[in-house]
């Protein structure tokens, strides 16, 4: 390891990541772009609309890491990343029937993954920015389930009984992704000096996206008051920013600057370029055959 | 699942499911009284373990048959890995995801077998990436229809499980063990790609016309899975008689082609599927199903690289085990690293 990095380490930037850690700190920014798509979720019902977030974060990321499959660097890996596509898949899939019934449309898992179009889906931007180099991914998944990790302990006792069950199974799962992101983490960061260059670049690149996990949308803070989840979006904050950055100091990165920009709307419905595409790819069969099963 | 007017969930569908399968799992191990020399274990149906004396022309044939093997799991992954981003429901994505994962796990075990005989992985895939070695020629179609996944499982897997089934009574241990796992699995691999067209046979126009056309594109290609005739006048060419003297192969190609037709024509007809033959016809004074002329031709063609995805299914392989070096990499110096750190703290 090389001097320079060694001191890096104990010069881990935090003020800037801190502030924004800090419960309520965040501001409402979300909320100044409502849009018919949002009425029309609220008027679905609060709870519904919520736990769509929650699906639809799990559902587009499942959707970006099967693209790995073939892909990844070695074959464990690409069983790995399929795991944890599968068990992001899964939470999805045990969400979405119950949002058909909280929503009063009866709708099932397929006919929200694959005819809704991009507008009325609530996942954040991180899930859905295209695949990277696997640095990108690992940098990804150190904030998605360091997130999520926090994110399901706040629903194991949630009011929604469907919740707190698919929480309760989530929550095992998420931990051995966090776990797994972790150790890659560190072996790149920590490894060669291509890696840590990628690494570094990968933690960089996923800083804008990073707010957006932790916003309080109207919707959550209604969710927390109906005790759907213990905890806003912005509380679950300071103990997932730990997590990466006890990780990234200890792979020897640096955490960045607070970014220039930040992504947002996710919750609203506003998504990212790459976001249409991912649905085209997801949806085309399903839509070209109305009707049909499969 | 599988409408139990005309299917019995009972019926064995594929190989794995029948009782040459329950025979090869109950191998009876006589070593004890036979002892460790090579030709007295081989007489006896004896497994040969990686630390037996063994002539080293069946060390390389074995190590050519496993790595072949191991490549077509990996290179396998591709055809239907291609759909995974685009299957039309949540169910059938979950399904799929998994059964690629299968493969890559069927492919780790088979390199670990191929390892036990002195090579390594790293080398294995060199040679898979160089072209020295060989993968499954069907795997060097393409998948153009969702139902093609479920051609694949039906008559791919189907094809390779009657192969493969004998295999879990090879001779070599670490091979046999590693084919009595992978047949279960690709048994159910088998019944999900059959399932896939059960459903589309029931459906809408444009699904039942989606699955005639995977079937008609991936039957001939599925009967070469065999190999080349090996019986009659051509039982001497090739390496099915000294394989069969060893203990590796149990039965000729040509026998295993007509058990896989006798067992997959009557399940065309449950599907309600055509199969692209003419000639395809019980025949009762045999006992079997009469089939027509395979177009050799095409075979070796497509075996020396003339295929419609030879060079794409090579080039995505070697491209993602390059992208993916410097991950390799990192993860050896920071091991080295922390081996060091230990060390020196002991």
């Amino acid at each position: 390891m090389s001097a320079d990095r060694s001191e890096d380490t104990s010069r881990v930037p935090r003020s800037a990541w801190a502030e924004r850690a800090r419960p309520g700190a965040q501001g409402r920014g979300a909320t100044e772009a409502v849009s018919e798509d949002t009425s029309e979720l609220a008027a679905q019902g609060g709870s519904a609309a919520y736990l769509l977030g929650v699906a639809d974060d799990a559902m587009v990321y499942a959707q970006r890491l099967g693209e790995w499959m073939t892909n990844a660097p070695q074959i464990e890996e690409d069983m790995a990343l399929g795991n944890v596509s599968l068990d992001l898949l899964g939470q999805a899939r045990g969400l979405y029937p119950r949002i058909g019934e909280l929503d009063g449309t009866d709708r099932g898992e397929d006919d929200y993954a694959m005819f809704r179009d991009e507008r009325q889906w609530r996942n954040v931007h991180l899930v859905e920015q295209e695949r990277g180099d696997f640095a990108r991914e690992m940098a990804r998944m150190l904030w998605f389930a360091a997130y999520q990790n926090e994110l399901y302990a706040a629903q194991l006792a949630s009011s929604d009984p469907v919740l707190a069950g698919v929480a309760g199974k989530a929550v095992k799962e998420v931990r051995y992704h966090l776990d797994h992101a972790r150790h890659w983490v560190l072996r790149l960061g920590d490894g060669t000096d291509e890696s840590h260059r990628r690494m570094q670049a990968a933690i960089d690149w996923a800083a804008p996206y990073v707010d957006e996990l932790f916003e309080d949308d109207p919707m959550s803070l209604e969710a927390v008051q109906a005790g759907l989840v213990a905890m806003a979006p912005s509380q679950l904050r300071a103990r997932a920013q730990h997590v990466v950055e006890a990780t990234v100091a200890e792979a020897t990165l640096t955490m960045p600057e607070a970014p220039g920009w930040r992504s947002r709307g996710g919750r609203d419905g506003l998504h990212s370029r790459p976001m249409g595409f991912l649905l085209a790819e997801l949806q085309h069969i399903a839509r070209s055959h109305p009707g049909a099963t499969w | 699942m599988y409408g139990n007017d005309v299917i019995d969930p009972n019926d064995p569908l594929n190989a794995a499911e029948t009782e040459s399968y329950d025979q090869a799992r109950r191998h009876e191990d006589r070593r004890h009284e036979v002892g460790d020399d090579f030709d007295a274990l081989i007489a006896a149906d004896q497994r040969i373990e990686p630390r037996d004396a063994m002539p080293d022309k069946y060390r390389q044939t074995l190590i050519r048959q496993i790595a072949q093997h191991a490549h077509s799991e990996i290179i396998g992954m591709q055809p239907e890995g291609n759909w995974i981003t685009r299957a039309p429901s949540l169910r059938r994505k979950a399904i799929l995801t998994a059964k690629v994962q299968d493969e890559a796990g069927h492919g780790l075990y088979l390199y670990s077998a191929t390892e036990t005989l002195g090579i390594d992985r790293a080398e294995l895939l060199d040679r898979l990436h160089n072209g020295t070695q060989k993968y499954s020629s069907i795997f060097n179609y393409p998948t153009l229809t969702w139902a093609d996944n479920g051609a694949i499982g039906w008559l791919v897997d189907g094809a390779a499980i009657m192969n493969q089934v004998p295999l879990c009574r090879c001779s070599y241990g670490p091979y046999a063990r590693a084919m009595i796992r992978v047949c279960k699995e690709e048994s159910f691999h088998q019944r999900q790609g059959f399932e896939i067209l059960w459903v589309l046979s029931r459906g809408t126009e444009a699904q039942r016309a989606m699955a005639q056309d995977a079937a008609n594109r991936w039957w001939w290609p599925a009967l070469m899975m065999f190999g080349p005739p090996d019986t009659g006048e051509a039982a001497t060419g090739g390496h099915t008689a000294q394989s069969m003297a060893w203990g590796i192969k149990r039965f000729s190609n040509d026998d295993l082609r007509q058990k896989f037709v006798d067992m997959t024509a009557p399940q065309a007809q449950k599907l309600g599927l055509t199969l692209p033959d003419p000639e395809l016809r019980w025949n009762e004074e045999r006992g079997h199903w009469d089939f027509g002329q395979i177009d050799w031709d095409e075979f070796w063609r497509v075996l020396r690289g003339d295929g419609p995805c030879n060079a794409e299914r090579v080039a995505h392989r070697r491209r993602a085990h390059e992208e993916g070096a410097w991950v390799r990499e990192a993860a050896n110096a920071y091991a080295a690293k922390h081996a060091e750190a230990r060390e020196s703290a002991a």
